[in-house]
Order: C-alpha cells, then sequence, then structure tokens
C-alpha cells in the first residue's frame, strides 16, 4: 500500500524490524483474513469488537495522559480562586497567584486535638489522605451524619491574617448531598463562630435545584450567621423554605433550597459533623482562646 | 474527491440549517438545547463541541461501515461516539477549566444527544467518509444556529447581557431593565423554540407536518376500509 510506504519513510528502521517480525506479520495476515469475512460470522464479530476497543482505549488514555498536567494547573489555580472567593478577597482583576502568595497562609491542622502540626503544607492532599486508611480514620454510622465514611486525621486550613491577628478562617468541609460529595469551604470569623461565607467547588447536585449551591445570592445568605447555640452544639442549618429573620433563632437558619430537601439536608448534615466534636471544635476553641 | 464544493456537498452542509434542521424539523437533541442556553459563552462552546463530534464520529463510524456486524452495530457506533466524547470533555478541562464547570454533565451527555447517534445511523452507515463529515458538520451548524438563537434571547432578556458584556442596564444597577426571570430557567428555551419553529414553518410551509388522520365524510354507506 502507497501510504505503508509513506510511513516508513519517516519510520524506516522500525518498519524494517516490524517487516522481519513473525508476530507483526501473522498479525497482519490474521488482519486480512478477518476483513475478508462475511460481517455477521462470529469470528469477524469478536475481532471488530476487540481491534476497535483496542483503538478507542488508547485515543482516550492519550487524550487523558497527554491532557493531565493541564488539567492539574487549572485545578490548582482553581482551588486558590475559590480559597480567595470564600475569604472576599477574590475582584475580576486579582491576580490570583499573588494574592494567594501574599493574604493566604495554609497550615495542617490535627483534627483530633485541634492543634497545628508540621509537615509540608502544599504537597498535603487532603482528599486523598482521606482514603488512605494509614491517614484517616474510619467513622461508626453514628458519627457519620455527613455520610463521608472515612476522614482524615490531618485537614489543611486556611488563614487570612492582617499582620499577625487572624482576620478569617477557612475550613475545608465535604459531605454527601442527593447524587454526590459536596466539597466546599466555610470561612469564619476570628471568634470561631461567626460565618463568613461558604463555597462549594465541587459537585454534581441537579443544576437549577440542587446545584443552586453554588449560587452567589444563597451563599450571600450565610453572612453573619451564628455556629454554636448557648450549650456549644452545633445550631446552623437550612430551614424548610424561606427564614423570616424577624424570629428569635434566625441567625441559626440558612434559606433551604427550593425543591432540593436531600441536598440541603446534605449541607445541614455536613456543617453539624464538620463544626462538631468530630470535626472542628476542638481547633476553634483553641484559636479562640489564643484570640 | 474533488475540493471544489458541488452542489451535492452544499447541499449536505446547509440542508440542515433550515430545510431539515435537527432540532426545529427532526426535533432531536432538545434536552442540552434547554440545558445550555441561558448563557452564550456555553451554549458557543457547547456547539462547537457537539460538531466537532457530531462531524469525526460520522467520518469514523463511515469509515468503518462497510465492517461493523450488524449484530453490534449500535455499540460500535456508541464506542466511538463515547471515545471522542471523552477526548472532546479531557480537552475542555484541560483548555477551558471555567466553561467545562459550567457546562458539567452535559458535555459528557452529548453521547446520548439524538443528533449524534441519528446522523450515524441515518447517514453515515450509509454514505462515504468524507460525505458523512460534511453532514455532521452541516447537522452541528444547524444544531448551533439554533442553540445560538435562544441563548442570545434568553441571556438578553434574563440578565441583560450578552457574552457577559452588559447591553440592559438591570434596575438593581440603576439602569431601566428589570430581567425577566423566568429567561434564565430551562422552560424558557421551550418558548424559545416553540416560535423558532413557529417562524421557519411559516417561512417554509412544506415542513408543515401531514395531519395524522382526515376526518372523512361518509359518501356511501360501506366506506372504505381505513
Amino acid at each position: 500500500m502507497p501510504n505503508e510506504n509513506k510511513l516508513c519513510k519517516y519510520l524506516g528502521p522500525l518498519c524494517e524490524n516490524l517487516d522481519n517480525c513473525e508476530h507483526y506479520q501473522k498479525l497482519k495476515k490474521y488482519w486480512e483474513k478477518v476483513l475478508s469475512l462475511s460481517n455477521d460470522s462470529l469470528q469477524k464479530t469478536v475481532s471488530v469488537a476487540l481491534a476497535l476497543s483496542f483503538v478507542c482505549a488508547i485515543l482516550v488514555s492519550f487524550a487523558a495522559v497527554a491532557l493531565r498536567p493541564l488539567q492539574i494547573e487549572n485545578k490548582a489555580m482553581d482551588m486558590k480562586k475559590n480559597i480567595l472567593d470564600v475569604a472576599g478577597l477574590l475582584q475580576e482583576d486579582t491576580d490570583i497567584h499573588t494574592a494567594f502568595a501574599q493574604q493566604i497562609e495554609a497550615k495542617l491542622v490535627d483534627v483530633a486535638t485541634g492543634d497545628y502540626v508540621e509537615g509540608d503544607v502544599v504537597a498535603y492532599d487532603q482528599r486523598k489522605a482521606a482514603k488512605d486508611p494509614e491517614l484517616s480514620v474510619a467513622l461508626t454510622p453514628n458519627q457519620d451524619i455527613a455520610s463521608i465514611k472515612k476522614r482524615a486525621k490531618i485537614a489543611k486550613v486556611y488563614l487570612v491574617k492582617d499582620g499577625e491577628t487572624i482576620k478569617s478562617i477557612i475550613l475545608p468541609v465535604h459531605g454527601y448531598g442527593l447524587w454526590s460529595t459536596m466539597y466546599g469551604f466555610l470561612a469564619l470569623d476570628a471568634d470561631g463562630e461567626t460565618v463568613q461565607s461558604i463555597n462549594f467547588y465541587d459537585q454534581a447536585e441537579t443544576p437549577g435545584l440542587g446545584g443552586e449551591v453554588v449560587n452567589p445570592n444563597w451563599r450571600a445568605l450565610w453572612q453573619g450567621k451564628k455556629l454554636y447555640d448557648g450549650s456549644g452544639q452545633v445550631a446552623l442549618g437550612l430551614a424548610k423554605g424561606v427564614v423570616d429573620t424577624s424570629k428569635p433563632g434566625a441567625e441559626y437558619k440558612v434559606d433551604g433550597l427550593a425543591g432540593a430537601t436531600l441536598t440541603s439536608v446534605g449541607v445541614t448534615n455536613l456543617v453539624k459533623y464538620w463544626m462538631g466534636r468530630e470535626g472542628f471544635k476542638a481547633y476553634l476553641d483553641k484559636v479562640k482562646t489564643k484570640g | 474527491m474533488s475540493a471544489v464544493m458541488n452542489d451535492e456537498t452544499k447541499k449536505t452542509l446547509i440542508d440542515p440549517l433550515v430545510n431539515n434542521n435537527p432540532i426545529t424539523l427532526q426535533v432531536l437533541g432538545i434536552c442540552s438545547a434547554l440545558a445550555v442556553t441561558s448563557q452564550m459563552s456555553t451554549s458557543l462552546i457547547m456547539a462547537v463541541a457537539l460538531t466537532a463530534v457530531t462531524a469525526c464520529s460520522s467520518a469514523a463510524i463511515s469509515s468503518i461501515r462497510n465492517h461493523i456486524p450488524s449484530s453490534i452495530r449500535i455499540i460500535v457506533q456508541m464506542t466511538i461516539i463515547a471515545s471522542l466524547v471523552i477526548v472532546v470533555d479531557q480537552i475542555l478541562k484541560a483548555f477551558a477549566y471555567e466553561i467545562s464547570k459550567q457546562l458539567s454533565v452535559f458535555v459528557g451527555l452529548i453521547i446520548t444527544n439524538c443528533i449524534v447517534m441519528g446522523r450515524a445511523e441515518a447517514y453515515a452507515m450509509k454514505n462515504p467518509p468524507m460525505a458523512s463529515f460534511i453532514d455532521g458538520i452541516g447537522n452541528g451548524l444547524g444544531y448551533s444556529l439554533i442553540l445560538i438563537i435562544v441563548a442570545f434571547f434568553r441571556e438578553l432578556l434574563g440578565s441583560g447581557k450578552l457574552l457577559g458584556i452588559d447591553v440592559f442596564t438591570l434596575t438593581k444597577d440603576g439602569g431601566w431593565y428589570d430581567p425577566n426571570g423566568l429567561m434564565l430557567l430551562p422552560p424558557s428555551a421551550f418558548f424559545i423554540i416553540g416560535i423558532i419553529i413557529w417562524v421557519f414553518r411559516q417561512w417554509k410551509p412544506e415542513q408543515n407536518e401531514a395531519a395524522d388522520f382526515k376526518i372523512m365524510a361518509i359518501a356511501h354507506g360501506e366506506g372504505g376500509h381505513h
């Protein structure tokens, strides 16, 4: 075939080797035989299916592997952007890398004790750690109100500081909604109980219903809400329908998402879990006493 | 094949725009036309992605059409379409991350878009690769045309913007335009597509479907066997 010769001009020695290779010749002969078979024979059906799967698999894996570095870079950039966003530091012309480097400090926290731990902050991946039995704790059904099964022992939190005083504490949270595990950040004031903002960066809830967790108008409702009631229990959660702000207790309630009961329950549960004793309560208490 | 566009090629390319539009005449691909049209930018990317997938999958399926065993015909088509969709999805994630996040599942759902399958079955299985490629481009453009018209009205009337740039100043920013919230919701696309179909059929009356049955006057007592 003329095409093959043209290809051989570029590939040179590889072609010669192939021509000399017994297996290649066998394969070629087999393939020619298959092509001449009737379309409906069993052998042809199986061979076509195999060959097609092989070609498609190569195409798909090539695309996935070749584009991965770019995708990882995009993801990291997006993560920084989300953190700046939840901290209220994101303007349209913000240069994400410099703004992040100047204003945000990442720290590792041992969730159980609430103490800071040393370690490679940049490289630590909490999501990966949560899957590793060494680095995570399995939750009992009673503990696991957010349906996450395992929790990383060490969490990566972010602080926004003005000199030495903390302006906001950004905590990673996640929990199961209706279709997906929703990953997000909750930003708190330095008092450890007033919400500044919430931001879900990875979720696959129903677009237009549960997917409204990313709606800026709904997210704005979180500002100024309180996490804990008088006894130190997590009280913050989503209400059914719209919250009447004139009623007492409104500071513990955010409007539920219309038409998305299960996503709303999921959000309430993840706040309850992550802000509770099993979650960041120990850490927040320590931050508070240190001032 | 000649590089000059002959009449046949032109017809394959232009026909799906109005005369045989996949959305307004064949009524395929409605689901994504409702979902991604609240903004021009997402619609444009979706249009490009679908056109690329339809054209490439039609060409690929057509090039092996004489060797596809009929018993696994559909699954072979699906495998090719699905692989191409994954590649498109990966490319979007690498080069248009923001938009790929907004399109979320709808890029993956191109696999089930009836236009892609429909063209594979109706055209690519019977025609040579180049013609199938052109047919895919044509149908992709037909889909794109409707998507862009719908998105134009939805973004303009729903948020007073086009491609994210303010056109009408909204009342909440001190302007005069009070946005129509319905336009941001998927059902509004139904109304706009309906209006487009009505306009097309007024313009080209031959697109009107014949009535399924006619009430016949009974001339004789026994009548015909209908």
